[in-house]
């Protein structure tokens, strides 16, 4: 997995709450078996005015003009800024997959889905929760400025660049160490393999109808 | 000894060892896997050169995007006119055959949405721990065990080390009280629920289902609330362990037997919260009160009884809220105030991870029988859960009701609550549909999808608009 440590780039607006995961990508898109080239499709009914399909190229299709991340001033974008309990819905890790294909690893929003908050760490995309007020600055920032950019400094646990001065956020402690440090959580986990089977060994003296052979 | 929730001690029986920084390590008991979220964690597995912990915890069975029509499953796996779809199914089997985990294979009678197929087979016990690449296996809750959904990367953490690191959320109790009405169903109680405490109301806590309606409750019934208790936010939705639940699980194929059968249940009977048992939410309901639910927007928490109307983003004073209802009216080609029995209906899809089973068919075709499906309608699919409950329905003979009544009799599979395979619904298109979610497009591009319980999609069908099935049931159809 990538480290994420420090983060400086321009900061796209998508002003709408409850925003699903089927929403993020949608599901003729799940059906690839990789977990790379979701990017082109990531929003994609949002984003495109005609209806994606698997294996086609997005290049060519009309582009939905109303929609923020097609602004010319959004171009690039690798930080989202949403709304609350972002990324609802099903448990597709092929949605982080779709935002970081696109570009976007970290997301800030008031509040996020449990699974989608915890699929964002397996693939180092940063999700950092704000309060509402600290979001809608930063909405705000985002419509003064064009081209307005927010350094994420996850060692520091600070988002610079905002008018209204640094904001400071925090993440469990694990995550941050794993994401800082890019960390594979497996083999974190094998490490406790001790652990784990002096666990199994007590579960089948206690529980032997679950280890029938 | 403190008192303890449901939740507290199904997650103690499975702490394997807490961190110092508070996450933990948890034993899994039964991992569930499909072709969906599952290709790319075989494959981090082979490039790591891993093999499973744990064989026999782990059960397969494809489901999103295998075809529901006759024709294209008779021949099996080849038949699949979807190139694509074919590619997710064949890879399925590949990687269970290669690793020797268990699959129920498309062409399987035990083949079918995972969520009807492991309570089915006994493969969820009580006291379990639950996991599945899908946000619905919170569904096995029901049982009083521990389920909740995970993303590929846990699916390959749990094949490696049948663990997963977690943090335990905070103990919500939805209790809701009293008897329910004639015709009020388990998919009303949930969606009720929804509308109460919103989609985001659960993010963070394990709920519990109690209160008098949740002990009366069928299984199959306990199941349809659980199953949508991610609807409501929380990853984790359970009902206590009773005499219900063990009649259930009893003489399942994979279900304890002989010595092991009554320690099971002997251990069993703990499952349940203390009396003392604090939560950290505890939110009630009057069963009494709760009519036939039916949501109007795109987002489950947009949920009105029937008899209601479409209400007006006006009158709404969070101006947030407001913004969403438009767009959600805007999306759903409805006016605020019209009724919601007004809403003139395209198709109509009985079947999901939500209401496929036996019981969920039983009151469907009691509401059609001897009606015809309205004139109006472009289509009324019927999508039994698994191959088992299609031959269990077929042997009580519901799916000539169905039949004569106009609707379609189709082969397992989660067919149009999420249309990855041909089931869609078409631009524009209102659905009737027994499943879990009405977001955007989530039935087909366009689609405008609106969530009920199988008796209102029923009597939907019949009449071609929304009706009160209570008053179906009275002759008035």
């Amino acid at each position: 997995m990538q480290a994420f440590t420090q983060l400086t780039g321009i900061t796209a607006p998508l002003d709408r709450a409850n925003v699903d995961t089927d929403m993020i990508i949608p599901k003729q898109f799940l059906k690839s078996i990789k977990r790379s080239g979701f990017g082109p499709n990531l929003f994609d009914q949002l984003r495109y005015l005609d209806e994606g399909q698997p294996d086609q190229d997005s290049s060519q299709r009309p582009i939905n003009p109303d929609f923020v991340l097609n602004f010319p001033r959004y171009n690039g974008a690798k930080i989202l800024l949403a709304r609350g309990n972002f990324g609802c819905g099903s448990s597709r890790e092929h949605a982080p997959w779709a935002l970081l294909d696109f570009g976007i690893s970290c997301v800030i929003a008031p509040s996020f889905a449990d699974i989608f908050y915890n699929n964002c760490f397996k693939n180092g995309i940063l999700p950092i929760t704000l309060l509402d007020e600290q979001v809608d600055q930063l909405f705000e920032d985002t419509q003064a400025k064009e081209g307005f950019e927010l350094t994420v400094d996850l060692e520091a646990g600070v988002i610079r660049g905002s008018s209204a001065g640094d904001i400071a956020f925090s993440i469990d402690s694990f995550r941050r160490h794993c994401l800082l440090n890019g960390l594979d959580d497996i083999g974190l986990t094998l490490e406790h393999t001790d652990s784990i089977k002096r666990y199994e060994q007590k579960r089948r003296q206690q529980t032997p109808w679950l280890f029938a052979e | 000894m403190a008192s303890k929730t449901l939740y507290d001690k199904l997650w103690d029986a499975h702490l394997v060892k807490q961190q110092d920084d508070g996450s933990c390590l948890i034993y899994i008991d039964r991992h569930l896997l499909h072709e969906v979220t599952s290709p790319q964690a075989f494959e981090g597995l082979r490039i790591a050169g891993r093999k499973p912990w744990r064989i026999d915890t782990n059960l397969a069975t494809p489901d999103h995007n295998v075809p529901t029509t006759f024709n294209e499953r008779a021949i099996g796996v080849e038949g699949i006119e979807d190139p694509v779809s074919k590619i997710q199914v064949v890879t399925l089997g590949d990687n269970c055959d290669e690793f020797g985990i268990t699959e129920f294979k498309m062409q399987d009678e035990r083949q079918g949405i995972v969520h009807v197929v492991g309570p089915e087979q006994g493969a969820t016990l009580p006291g379990m721990t639950v996991v599945c690449g899908d946000s619905h296996t919170a569904t096995h809750g029901a049982m009083g065990a521990l389920a909740h959904g995970i993303g590929t990367s846990e699916v390959e953490h749990v094949l490696a080390t049948q663990c997963l690191i977690q943090k335990k959320s905070q103990n919500m109790l939805v209790r809701v009280d009293g008897d329910l009405g004639e015709g009020i169903t388990s998919k009303d109680v949930v969606l009720a629920i929804i509308g109460v405490i919103g989609t985001a109301g659960g993010t963070g806590y394990a709920i519990e289902f109690g209160g008098k309606v949740f002990e009366d409750m069928t299984m199959e019934g306990r199941m349809t609330v659980c199953n949508m208790a991610i609807e409501a936010g929380a990853r984790v939705g359970m009902v206590a362990v009773d005499q219900t639940t063990i009649d259930y699980v009893e003489g399942r194929p994979f279900s304890p037997k002989g010595e092991n059968w009554d320690l099971a249940v002997a251990a069993w009977q703990d499952l349940h919260s203390d009396p003392e048992a604090e939560f950290d939410h505890v939110v009630v309901l009057d069963g009494a009160a709760i009519a036939p639910q039916v949501t109007w927007g795109t987002s489950p928490e947009m949920v009105l009884p029937v008899f209601a109307n479409v209400p007006n983003p006006a009158k709404e004073k969070d101006s947030s809220k407001a913004s969403s209802m438009t767009r959600a009216l805007e999306y759903m080609g409805l006016t605020a105030g019209q009724a919601i029995t007004d809403i003139q209906l395209d198709r109509v899809f009985i079947g999901s991870c939500t209401n496929s089973r036996i019981e969920d068919l039983r009151a469907a075709a009691a509401v059609v029988e001897g009606h015809q499906v309205a004139k109006t309608l472009k289509q009324a699919l019927v999508v039994p859960g698994s191959g088992l409950v299609k031959s269990q329905a077929e042997a009580e003979g519901l799916h000539t009701i169905f039949i004569n009544a106009g609707l379609e009799w189709r082969e397992p599979g989660c067919s149009m609550c999420l249309a990855m395979n041909a089931d869609k619904l078409g631009s524009g298109e209102h659905c009737a549909s027994t499943s879990n979610r009405n977001f955007e497009g989530r039935q087909g591009f366009g689609g405008r999808t609106h969530l009920v319980s199988p008796a209102m999609a029923a009597a939907a069908a019949i009449a071609g608009h929304f009706v009160d099935v209570r008053t179906m049931h009275k002759g008035a159809a």
